[in-house]
């Protein structure tokens, strides 16, 4: 007994008063920065399986931007041009990018030189993303806290978003994309901006214009930023909630961040140019109005002063609009961008610029992905929203405006799941946050205290409860609502923390088995479950950094060109910054046609090295065959004459490979490259794709222009070397069916008399 | 501010058929300029169209008289820059706009400052106390030079 409460006693110590706000303030620390940790931890899968190395192709490109920043200073990265990149254009490298991430990992790099720590920029680059995923499970929690009152309401949220598979899709250890930052700065500035409109000050508004400022030095996303902010201050004023607060919030908001976006070359004057930022301009004009308004009629309090203020509002929007019709026609200000059209009607794409149809994450989400992303984030989410409406504050109507967007724009485009996830967490956060507020608690209500210690554990004592809470329901008109019995609590807290477990099982899962693949680096099961490792990317790039001129040109489909510059550190005709559509389309048009058309080209563009990715041999479905239809498109989208699509398919619309396979489709380069001397690894006509599924012709394709240079272990990467032009000045057609026929004699002897006989 | 907003809006449908012409007369005016000095007498000539010079002058008076001296000094900077900016407009159209970094620059330099020096004269207004209850005049006047600084270290850096 003593024992007891001399523990009761000590327990009042650290549960009550004072010195309990302290230990709650520092268990909370210490579950977030438990939840950093996990977060991050739950990233490492990739670097334990395979190696720290980049991930995929645009990661590659940061790499050697990142690179590029150590070693020359910030100056020279700030004009850097590039020859090595879309030869024989080049890249204003410094001007074209978003430099916030490379700039922030060279600033890592240097402070940590600073403090004598001998790091690596390349394990920088691969742990920044699970370093910055730590600080956005902390900027979650912050904003939640926002929103909702409940104290467990933040660090479901910070938990949420630490582990959420939507968001370790993007920032997985290696994952060295833009993404990697964005999203923190996305949730950081979306909290100080809800702090700016709660306290109404300059300093949490230039806050946020600075943090926006960073963001939009980071991502191409800032665009969501730039119009959610002004649409909830819109929604704000037409919902008749103008204050001052909001006036001094916004107002600080666009005046510095605008400065601050333009200070960003590649931004540059589009604030105030492009359709996309016309709508934080309107608003801020708005505002403006409207403050006059209000504040004229605190000088006046005139009756008329209603109509007047409607009148003037309705004027002045007209006008606006109208005048945004009128100088978008003018050409003053330049139209929406396709990529912008594509995010209402999700055909537009395909039929106007295939080369953003063409990537993979631009697609429209397949249902499954909701769930395969967010789990039970997805279905807790509306019910998180819900709860917003009811106590519809500025903020809350924050978050119903977010949600409304993202989840329209995370069907249209899959990557865009990436913005609508840290609003889920935030939503279903504070759904279960309520949840567990209402069971979780020990104690019943007050009311009928003793009653309910009484009924603790008789459920026959639930009726007589219900009808006296009935009775009060009627009698006073606050309901009292409360659970009772500890059989439905634990029940309902049970059920909860089995959810919470499952939703831990699945992201773990997911996270390890879908989204921790380098794809630079292949693993395959072997049949007695251990692991094997595919290097063929690694095994070709340096091939081709130990084989070839350090000028030598490549040409491959854009995929590759970030990975080849970055990884063999050779010169490309296309990469993936896909802003020459020409450009693409030319090295399309060379894949797809004939030798006799193809050549050319490439002794235009000075190619030296083709490289084909071929998974015919392994079953790699990520091939150039499965990606050959789309270089047909983007080349016949700029030469509908001479590339058309319609002749790679047979008669019977099929996409076929083998003996069907029509005459175009044979003769293509690509093809070609493909399949070139497969036949000798099988048996005599026993030639199979394994991707495609299908049996090759028994006589294998012929180049007459190139020739194999390497193919690595599996067949993945065939690097083939363009030919010189023939030294007798024959067609190289010609030439080679005149070796061919060479051979053939050279067992009947003297060659030399006969070529002069020929010539 | 909120109980005041609910009194005026009250009685104003009553009133509106007596004024159902007059609006957009004075909305050309107000758009136009919206300014203080243009709003005022537009509004008193929806009642009043007699002697609208002497309100006016009244109008000066009486905020000459209650406005403390503080506000005065920041309405004459809120002016000064309307009217630098004004002017940067009229030159831009006049003799374009050539380095246009430097006339963006400039401009919203202006614009910047007149929007943080009315947040600073809303926050540090008496009626607004409800609004800004955790803000102290000198946190306001805090708050304002930070942002001052940040706009203008972006406008330097922009200028070129």
């Amino acid at each position: 007994m003593a024992a007891d409460s001399a523990s009761s006693g000590s327990a009042d110590f650290f549960f009550k008063g004072e010195s309990a706000r302290n230990t709650r303030g520092l268990l909370r620390l210490i579950i977030l920065c438990t939840i950093a940790a996990a977060a991050v931890a739950s990233r490492l899968f990739s670097v334990i399986r395979f190696e720290s190395i980049i991930h995929e192709f645009d990661p590659w490109f940061n790499f050697r931007a990142t690179k590029y920043l150590v070693q020359h200073g910030f100056a020279d990265f700030w004009d850097w041009f590039d020859d090595r990149t879309w030869h024989p254009l080049g890249r204003v490298t410094g001007g074209t990018l978003y430099p916030g991430l490379m700039v922030t990992s060279g600033a890592i790099y240097h402070a940590l030189r600073f403090l004598t720590f001998p790091v690596d920029i390349r394990n920088i680059c691969v742990l920044l993303a699970p370093g910055f995923s730590g600080l956005t499970a902390f900027a979650s929690y912050l904003l939640t806290s926002e929103m909702s009152t409940s104290p467990s309401a933040g660090l479901l949220a910070a938990i949420f978003m630490g582990i959420a598979p939507g968001y370790i899709s993007r920032s997985v250890a290696g994952s060295y994309d833009n993404e990697a930052i964005a999203i923190f700065l996305l949730v950081f500035t979306f909290y100080l901006w809800i702090k700016a409109v709660k306290v109404g000050s300059i300093m949490w508004g230039g806050l946020t214009a600075l943090f926006y400022g960073y963001m939009v030095s980071a991502w191409g996303g800032y665009v969501f930023i730039t119009n959610l902010l002004p649409l909830h201050a819109f929604v704000l004023i037409c919902m008749g909630r103008f204050s001052p607060r909001l006036y001094v919030s916004y107002t600080t908001w666009y005046a510095l961040g605008t400065l601050a976006s333009m200070q960003i070359p590649f931004v540059g004057f589009l604030p105030i140019r492009s359709s996309e930022h016309m709508s934080s301009l309107g608003v801020f004009g708005l505002i403006q109005l409207v403050g006059i308004a209000e504040w004229v009629r605190y000088q006046l309090p005139s009756k008329q002063f209603q109509s007047l203020l409607r009148w003037m509002v309705v004027l002045v929007f007209g006008g606006g609009l109208g005048g945004l019709v009128l100088l978008t026609l003018s050409g003053t200000i330049a139209p929406w961008t396709g990529r912008f059209y594509s995010l209402w009607d999700t055909g537009y794409a395909k039929i106007h610029i295939p080369i953003i149809a063409s990537v993979s994450e631009h697609q429209p989400t397949a249902w499954p992905a909701f769930f395969f992303d967010l789990n039970m984030l997805i279905w807790l989410f509306p019910a998180g929203v819900y709860m917003c409406f009811r106590e519809l504050k500025d903020e809350q109507v924050f978050v119903v405006i977010y949600a409304v967007l993202a989840s329209y724009f995370s069907g249209v485009m899959v990557r865009l799941m990436l913005t609508l996830t840290p609003i889920v967490c935030v939503a279903a956060a504070i759904a279960l946050s309520q949840i567990l507020d209402t069971y979780m608690l020990a104690s019943a209500p007050d009311e009928t205290g003793t009653q309910a210690n009484g009924s603790a554990n008789g459920s026959t004592n639930i009726k007589d409860k219900l009808t006296t809470a009935t009775d009060s329901l009627r009698s006073t008109k606050s309901p009292l609502v409360g659970i009772y019995s500890y059989l439905s609590k634990s029940v309902i807290t049970g059920a909860v923390t089995a959810y919470l477990l499952l939703f831990v099982l699945h992201c773990t899962w997911v996270t390890s088995n879908a989204y921790s693949s380098p794809s630079v680096v292949l693993a395959s099961r072997m049949p007695d479950g251990s692991q094997h490792i595919i290097d063929d990317y690694r095994e070709a790039y340096y091939w081709l950094r130990q084989n070839t001129e350090q000028n030598a040109k490549i040409m491959s489909w854009w995929d590759y060109g970030y990975q080849i510059g970055g990884m063999a550190d050779r010169p490309t005709l296309v990469d993936n910054n896909t802003w020459n559509n020409t450009h693409i389309a030319t090295v399309g048009k060379a894949m797809s046609s004939r030798e006799e058309v193809s050549w050319p080209i490439m002794r235009q563009h000075e190619v030296d090295y083709v490289l084909v990715v071929f998974g015919g041999l392994l079953g790699y479905s990520g091939d150039d065959i499965n990606k050959f239809l789309w270089m047909v498109r983007i080349a016949e989208g700029i030469w509908p004459d001479e590339v058309k699509e319609r002749d790679f398919f047979t008669a019977r619309g099929e996409y076929r490979v083998d003996d069907q396979a029509t005459d175009t489709m044979k003769n293509s380069l690509m093809y070609k490259m493909s399949y070139y001397n497969y036949n000798s690894l099988f048996p005599a006509g026993q030639a199979q794709d394994r991707v495609r599924g299908s049996r090759l012709p028994a006589q294998g394709p012929e180049l007459s222009t190139l020739d194999e240079a390497f193919t690595s272990e599996n067949w993945i990467i065939r690097i083939y070397k363009v030919k010189k032009p023939d030294n007798l000045g024959r067609t190289l057609q010609d030439a080679t069916s005149f070796e061919k026929g060479n051979k053939r004699k050279k067992s009947g002897k003297r060659k030399g008399a006969r070529v002069l006989r020929v010539e | 501010m909120a109980p005041k907003k609910n009194a005026a809006a009250s009685p104003s449908p009553a009133a509106v058929p007596p004024s159902a012409a007059k609006p957009t007369a004075a909305v050309t005016s107000a758009s136009g300029t919206p300014t203080k000095a243009a709003n005022k007498p537009s509004t008193k000539d929806i009642r009043n169209a007699q002697d609208m010079q002497e309100i006016a002058v009244g109008m000066w008076n009486n905020y000459v008289d209650k406005t403390p001296q503080r506000v005065k000094l920041l309405d004459a900077f809120l002016v000064f820059l309307m009217t630098v900016g004004m002017w940067q407009f009229v030159y831009c159209v006049i003799a374009g706009n050539f380095p246009f970094n430097a006339f963006l620059s400039g401009f919203s330099a202006t614009v910047g400052q007149f929007v943080l020096t009315v947040s600073l004269r809303i926050q540090t207004n008496p009626e607004n106390k409800a609004d800004f209850e955790s803000i102290s005049h000198e946190r306001a006047f805090a708050d304002f030079i930070f942002g001052s600084m940040i706009l203008h270290f972006f406008c330097v850096n922009f200028i070129n």
